[in-house]
């Protein structure tokens, strides 16, 4: 496909018949999907600025500020979900619009991986119950709760889309190559994510 | 992930999938536009009933304490009840109004047809966010029904009050609990709606619709909802930790020490100014959520009538965007006498004035565009003229209030009240009005009633104005806001204008039983309307009225100009060049 920079005020060249309906992006077939994770990930990654600026304001000048040790299994759920980061995308690699078969196995590993950080996030909150931390218990708990509680159900949210992009990649052809990105971009967003929390929790927690 | 709408889909059967449970922006937006209005309805009866008890604290209204047995024993609002009326009140119109109306209402309409798309890009993440709404609107209502009644602390929820319970007075119970929740679904709704405009947007333009191209009116919805995307990320997180803060024991906003109704609370180290930041960084650019598609709104309707290109239409682009941006620079104009460090008052206040130059600039623009025009007087016109006129009475007391040294003396008078109807709520709803007026024969196939309109407008328009210019004289004497009464010795000789005031707004909701008949008859009994009947240049008039299903019958128009051709040689004599419209023949 051409991809002209078209001067904005003349229209934009002509695009194959393979597209659905003529637009106005003059470059590469518009993706909606993709644009829409984008976006989303924009607006969550302001929630957690918003968040972290609400801890930085709230551990300055608070004499309750309590300090304590990350449970250790956190390192061992972080390099889990990198681990599903990385079968995610050797898995994309092996789908191709024509057929997803090669590419499934390595699918539900990354869905079995993305469960089994989950499980070991509520391990983690057993932990530090069983050392006496709890939500309330001082405003550093407080906030490991709000954050891995709301990155746990931005994962859950990530693997209803996987299911339902695996789900499709079985049935339809040609496979939804947009659907299967954005659900990928959207994965690697929750890792970096995790990365970025896992880096302010053990700096301010 | 949601398929995406490039492809032509059939249109649904079936009374459900039609009409309530649809996918089609169209019905999502008429159904925005019906929560807003049933929203508007109830807001404007709690504003009388406030009102009546300022202007005669010691009436009885009848039938109100069925309502509310404790709040309004025999009739009589409490000072406490009184408080949950104005949160109630400030809550329903800036959240399911002044945002649901002229941006998720309209901009669900019309953004699509206005690019030349078939739907948004997400129609099933768009019907979900519409339900998700309603959801919020419900929850926020049912606290009217529960036993204490509902939250008392203002559309703003400052904190503690609103993160202690009980003790700090009825409605700060359940009530308080209700409007945290309600809030924070009304985030999610909004959050999903601002997704589903921008990708449309970015995606789903017609072929030929350049983003220079684009009509004024999509460039605002667009850019409120990268406002949106933003505000609204902030205000779910922190309605989130205030939720905590009352029913988990946690101590975010809540200090040490704190003893209320000879209660120690038991919180600690929390801090009240954490709230404030949080909520004005989503407040102040929530009232340019509220405020934008306004903008766009008289910047799309006004070259029509003018019969002239809008003047500057670049620099109208400018300014929004400009103002976008500004607007997350000032949230702390809100808070000079918050016990901030004062100077960060000034750090405020500066961006707070620069913000007043795009203003500026957007208002000469559209006193430029109608300066030598041979105006259309129609509804839609008339209101466009009013918007112009309260967004500038508004406007400049806004510099007055940027002044941290002169706000100390007026933050907590009626003058802001009377800056922030001006300039938020009655100017949000003229351009609703506008909206209506311009865009009712395409939603409905028929016109609506020019008489009634104009008188709809000229009772609204010097009604307003009895109602929220005294406001500016009441600030200035000194009357204190959020006050149920004022029978202090040295607010007495100001009780008659409060009166006047009341008179005027019974007088001015009364005019809007015009616009709610002429709205039901107009949808049965109308006029039929031709597909373009105000001569405008815009996708939405190149196809019939109502649109179909897919909004253009399966060929999308290939756009070859701007929306601005007004003025110039169109086909058939006509002033005007649409946008799909092929390059007429050379005239003579
Ligand atoms: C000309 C530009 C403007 C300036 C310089 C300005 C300035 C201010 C300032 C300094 C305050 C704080 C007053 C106080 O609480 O003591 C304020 C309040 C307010 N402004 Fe504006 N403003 C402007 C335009 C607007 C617009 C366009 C809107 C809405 C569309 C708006 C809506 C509000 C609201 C809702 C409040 C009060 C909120 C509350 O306390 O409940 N303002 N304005
Ligand atoms: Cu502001």
């Amino acid at each position: 496909m051409t991809t002209v920079a078209s001067p904005p005020r003349s229209p934009p060249p002509h695009l194959p018949p393979s597209a659905h309906r003529p637009t106005a992006t003059g470059g590469p077939e518009p993706k909606p999907a993709e644009t829409g994770v984008w976006v989303a990930i924009a607006t969550i990654s302001m929630s957690f600025a918003a968040l972290t600026s609400a801890m930085v304001v709230r551990a300055s000048g608070a004499p309750d500020w309590q300090h304590f040790r990350l449970p250790p299994i956190l390192y061992v759920n972080t390099l889990v979900l990198i681990a599903s980061s990385l079968t995610l995308a050797s898995a994309r690699r092996r789908i191709t619009p024509a057929s997803a078969l090669d590419g499934l196995p390595r699918l539900y590993v990354t869905l079995g991986l993305g469960l089994l950080f989950v499980t070991g996030q509520v391990l983690a909150w057993r932990q530090l119950a069983t050392q006496g931390l709890f939500l309330a218990t001082s405003p550093s708990s407080a906030f490991f709760y709000v954050f891995t509680a709301l990155h746990g159900l931005h994962v859950l949210g990530g693997l209803a889309g996987l299911l339902y992009v695996l789900r499709r990649l079985r049935r339809v052809v040609p496979v939804p190559m947009t659907a299967l990105g954005a659900a990928t971009l959207y994965w690697h967003f929750m890792d970096v994510l995790w990365l970025y929390l896992l880096v302010i929790l053990i700096i301010r927690v | 992930m949601h398929e995406a709408a490039v492809h032509p889909h059939a249109p649904p059967q079936g009374f459900l999938r039609t009409h309530v449970f649809s996918v089609d922006h169209k019905v999502i937006g008429k159904q925005y536009l019906d929560l807003a209005l049933v929203a508007v309805c109830t807001g404007m009866v709690l504003s009388w009933l406030m009102r009546l008890h300022l202007a005669w604290p010691t009436a009885a209204i009848p039938g109100l304490d069925k309502l509310s047995p404790n709040g309004a024993a025999g009739g009589v609002i409490t000072p406490e009840y009184y408080l949950s009326l104005m949160t109630m009140h400030g809550t329903i119109m800036v959240f399911f109004v002044l945002t649901t109306a002229p941006f998720a209402g309209f901009g669900n309409y019309f953004l699509p047809l206005q690019v030349g798309a078939e739907d948004m890009a997400f129609p099933r993440i768009n019907m979900t966010s519409f339900w998700v709404t309603l959801v919020a609107f419900l929850v926020l209502i049912s606290s009217f029904f529960v036993a204490d009644g509902p939250a008392l602390s203002g559309w703003t929820a400052y904190a503690p009050l609103s993160a202690v319970g009980k003790d700090a007075g009825p409605g700060q119970g359940l009530g308080q609990t209700l409007w945290a929740i309600s809030i924070a679904i009304f985030c999610v709704a909004q959050l999903l709606g601002a997704l589903n405009f921008i990708a449309t947007t970015l995606d789903l333009r017609t072929k030929g619709m350049s983003l220079a191209r684009m009509p004024f009116s999509t460039w605002a919805w667009f850019i409120t909802a990268v406002i949106g995307l933003i505000a609204f990320a902030v205000l779910m997180p922190a309605c989130i930790l205030l939720i905590l803060d009352r029913v988990a024991g946690t101590s975010f906003f809540i200090p040490s020490g704190l003893v209320i109704s000879d209660r120690l609370q038991p919180h600690s180290g929390g801090s009240p100014l954490l709230w404030q930041h949080l909520f004005w960084f989503f407040g102040h650019p929530e009232v340019y959520i509220a405020i934008l598609p306004g903008f766009g709104i008289i910047s799309h309707i006004l070259p029509v009538f003018a019969r002239k290109p809008l003047l500057g239409p670049r620099a109208m682009i400018g300014c929004l965007i400009a103002i976008a941006f500004l607007s997350y620079t000032v949230w702390g104009h809100h808070m000079f006498l918050s016990g901030m460090n004062p100077f960060s008052a000034t750090l405020f206040s500066v961006p707070t004035l620069i913000i007043t130059i795009p203003a500026t600039i957007v208002t000469l623009l559209w006193i430029g565009t109608i300066y030598g025009a041979k105006l259309r007087f129609t509804t839609p016109a008339l209101f466009c003229l009013g918007f112009v006129s309260v967004f500038v009475s508004g406007g400049i007391s806004g510099f007055f209030l940027a002044q941290p040294s002169i706000d100390t003396y007026l933050h907590g008078t009626y003058f802001v009240v009377g800056h922030f109807h001006f300039v938020m709520g009655v100017a949000a709803m003229f351009g609703i009005f506008a909206g209506t007026y311009f865009w009712f024969p395409k939603m409905f196939g028929r016109m609506m009633n020019e008489t009634l309109g104009k008188w709809h407008f000229w009772l609204t328009f010097i009604g307003v104005y009895c109602v929220f210019m005294p406001m500016h004289y009441l600030g200035l004497a000194g009357n204190v806001r959020r006050y149920s009464a004022f029978t202090d010795d040295y607010l007495k000789p100001l009780i008659p204008l409060h009166r006047f005031i009341t008179i005027a707004a019974l007088f001015t909701g009364a005019a809007q039983l015009i616009f709610l008949f002429n709205l039901i008859r107009s949808r049965f009994r109308g006029p039929k309307a031709p597909d373009n009947p105000w001569e405008a240049t815009t996708l939405e008039w190149a196809t019939t009225s109502p649109p179909p299903f897919d909004n253009f019958g399966g060929k999308p128009p290939v756009v070859q100009r701007g929306p601005n051709e007004y003025g110039v040689a169109g086909a058939g004599g006509a002033d005007y060049l649409m946008q799909a419209a092929p390059e007429p023949a050379p005239a003579r």
